[in-house]
């Protein structure tokens, strides 16, 4: 009973949510194909979100840091695909990118991890803020500052689907369903390495309990740099798509702060968490945007729209107030 | 040599309560106020008062507003800009709508209503507190931004969303040289530094160090967390609220919807990290650093004759401040505070060590 209650706000937001969601359709303020076309196109910038959000995850669960950085090493990662693709072919670009993150990886944990080891968290998540900047001007430093395209060899102009279903059709991207495509592999990718590798296996032991694993003989450190690694493949691939799809230019490691209302959403410590919360709010804030802001503007008199640039991390506020450790996340936060 | 207390009895508890004990201490602070007040205003050039001065005033009554919440209180925040933004669109709002407005009170009541605006961002960190309440912040900083920038009565329909402040007059005195708004600035930054200081060492500032250092003992002893937390979101919003009106009407004079984002707000933490948490002399400092260091970036190379592009120069800022951040939390976790402490210690036993 008791437990019921404490979710009766949880299911009042998530209602709200996915009223808002079919209103526009219900009270006839859009037609389906136009309805559908905001939702794809949310669910694209979501699977970005979720994408950058994996890789907090990813490092959260296996050594208890909020890495702040992750926006910055997406970044990092973009810029150095990029410019590597301007002298070689992009395989061979992901490639190296692949050896630098790994590098990276590595450096971050002997220079920043090992000697923070058993700080408090804020100590940590400050931290990652000075690896945010480092890596922000390091990456401009070597790579750049200008807006750079990766070009990524899909066919640019969108298809028409469902057009004998719905009037007027359906206009998609291709190189959005690749992103999608790509993002679903792996995250199939990682499942696999976390279910059946014996290093996923350490990984998920880490992740459970640091002592209980050390003292299984399980080397700490070594899956720290393990998970800051994977981090950053992770990091090569949302910057590519995001790359690919917007250029890479300094903004992304501002809109990768996204992610961070994504992660309280889902869940610090779960994967799936932070795919669903991605998708709900890369759904959200082009919904709102879209309809909700236009009768805003209207009743307020307010100069533009542009609530996407809030609606992510009022919602997150939202959902801290009535269920802090996210929709799929672990209940064992330190409640005050 | 110097730098002895031998000799100085303390008789009283008014003595021994002084906030700083040491005769020594005392007569640096004086002549540090008396140089400040007497010597600087007629003997720098307008350029420093404007590049460097005028904003590391204003950016240290900002950071020992953080660091009264962060550095005391243990409630990180990553959105303290936005608190300076509704200080400063209030004080603006306040000069505007009311005809013949004191500047000190619309100062006064644009940290009061930035005080109850930190009040209420502060509400979840009731309930939640580190890595959270940093996401919550983060929600006040990019609702704040929006705010200011679309909602078109707080700019009074102005058409670009940007304000323009009249100099400041009160009781006559027109506040509108370098050095005249240098002292103005000063005046009010030791009136707030030693409100800070003697908040922090009173029954309110010990509840809130008590929260910090494990808030379950604190609250077994009788400290109430949400009176604790909501006092120090409060006193602190005040101060960057204050802030922010100054850096508005006295340093920027004119400033666009996102001038308060979230690089300010970084930076102000950034203040804190280095100069010291938990200290008011390291808001000081830090602030010192981070309005000195960029300018320095700037000229060193010029005086080693290095050509450097402005680009490089701003990557390169970004670069060491992340590299010093990092090295602080390492090496010396409460900062240049710390580093001064130190250094005071062995001047004592300078030139004789044990």
């Amino acid at each position: 009973m008791h437990a019921m209650k404490a979710h009766i706000p949880v299911v009042v937001l998530c209602s709200v949510l996915v009223v808002g969601l079919f209103a526009p359709l219900v009270l006839g303020l859009s037609a389906t194909g136009f309805w559908l076309e905001v939702l794809l196109g949310g669910l694209m910038a979501g699977v970005l979100y979720s994408l950058v959000a994996l890789g907090f995850v990813l490092i959260f669960k296996a050594s208890g840091v909020f890495n702040f950085a992750q926006g910055a090493m997406v970044l990092f990662a973009a810029l150095a695909v990029a410019r590597l693709a301007e002298r070689m072919p992009l395989w061979a670009a992901i490639l190296v990118a692949i050896v630098i993150m790994i590098v990276l990886a590595i450096v971050i944990e002997r220079v920043v991890l090992r000697p923070l080891v058993n700080q408090e968290a804020v100590a940590l998540l400050m931290a990652t803020l000075g690896v945010t900047y480092f890596l922000d001007g390091f990456g401009q430093t070597v790579w750049g500052s200008d807006i750079y395209a990766i070009e990524l060899g899909i066919a640019r102009e969108p298809v028409m689907i469902l057009d004998n279903l719905l009037e007027g059709g359906i206009l998609i991207n291709r190189d959005d369903v690749a992103a999608a495509i790509v993002a679903i592999i792996l995250v199939g990718l990682l499942a696999l390495f976390f279910q059946k590798t014996a290093t996923g296996r350490a990984l998920r032991a880490v992740a459970d309990d640091h002592q209980a694993a050390q003292s299984i003989g399980i080397p700490l450190n070594r899956i720290w740099v393990i998970v800051w690694a994977v981090a950053g493949i992770v990091a090569i691939v949302a910057g590519v798509i995001w790359g690919g799809k917007l250029g890479v230019q300094f903004s992304i490691s501002l809109v990768a702060l996204k992610a961070l209302p994504v992660v309280i959403l889902g869940g610090f410590t779960s994967v799936p968490g932070a795919i669903i919360g991605g998708l709900i709010i890369g759904v959200g804030e082009k919904m709102a945007e879209v309809f909700l802001a236009p009768p805003l503007v209207a009743a307020f008199d307010l100069a533009g729209g542009g609530i996407e640039n809030w609606f992510a991390y009022v919602l997150a506020l939202l959902f801290l107030l009535v269920r802090p450790e996210g929709l799929f996340g672990e209940r064992h936060i330190d409640r005050v | 040599m110097l730098y002895r207390e031998n000799g100085q009895f303390k008789s009283t508890y008014r003595a021994d309560q002084q906030m700083l004990p040491v005769l020594q201490d005392r007569l640096f602070m004086l002549g540090l106020v008396a140089f400040a007040f007497l010597v600087v205003p007629f003997a720098v050039s307008d350029y420093f008062f404007l590049s460097m001065l005028i904003p590391f005033l204003i950016l240290a009554l900002a950071a020992i507003g953080l660091n009264l919440l962060v550095g005391y209180c243990g409630q990180i925040s990553i959105g303290h800009a936005a608190f300076m933004a509704v200080g400063a669109y209030a004080a603006w709002n306040l000069m505007v709508r009311i005809p013949g407005m004191n500047f000190l009170v619309a100062l006064v009541l644009a940290g009061l209503i930035a005080a109850a605006v930190g009040m209420l961002f502060g509400v979840p960190s009731l309930r939640i507190k580190g890595l959270y309440l940093a996401v919550a912040t983060l929600a006040a900083q990019f609702f704040i931004d929006w705010m200011f920038a679309r909602v078109k009565w707080f700019t009074d329909y102005s058409h670009s969303g940007s304000v323009s402040t009249a100099p400041i007059e009160m009781f006559g005195w027109r506040v509108d040289s370098p050095a005249e708004k240098y002292v103005f600035l000063l005046a009010i930054l030791i009136v707030f530094t030693i409100l800070a200081k003697n908040l922090v060492r009173g029954h309110i500032g010990r509840a809130w160090m008590a929260t910090r250092d494990m808030d379950v003992a604190a609250e077994v002893i009788g400290i109430r967390p949400v009176y604790a937390k909501l006092t120090a979101f409060a006193v602190s919003s005040f101060y960057c609220g204050v802030a922010g009106a100054l850096w508005g009407f006295v340093y920027l004079g004119a400033w666009e919807p996102l001038a308060f984002n979230l690089t300010l707000s970084l930076n102000l933490l950034f203040m804190i990290i280095i100069g010291g948490m938990g200290s008011i002399m390291g808001s000081y400092f830090g602030a010192a650093f981070i309005v000195v260091l960029p300018i320095l970036l700037n000229q060193i190379p010029q005086w080693l004759g290095v050509p450097i592009s402005t680009a490089t120069a701003s990557h390169m800022e970004f670069m060491i401040f992340g590299a010093l951040i990092v090295l602080f939390l390492i090496m010396e976790p409460h900062g240049l505070a710390r580093l001064w402490a130190i250094g005071k210690e062995k001047l004592r036993l300078w030139p004789f060590p044990h």
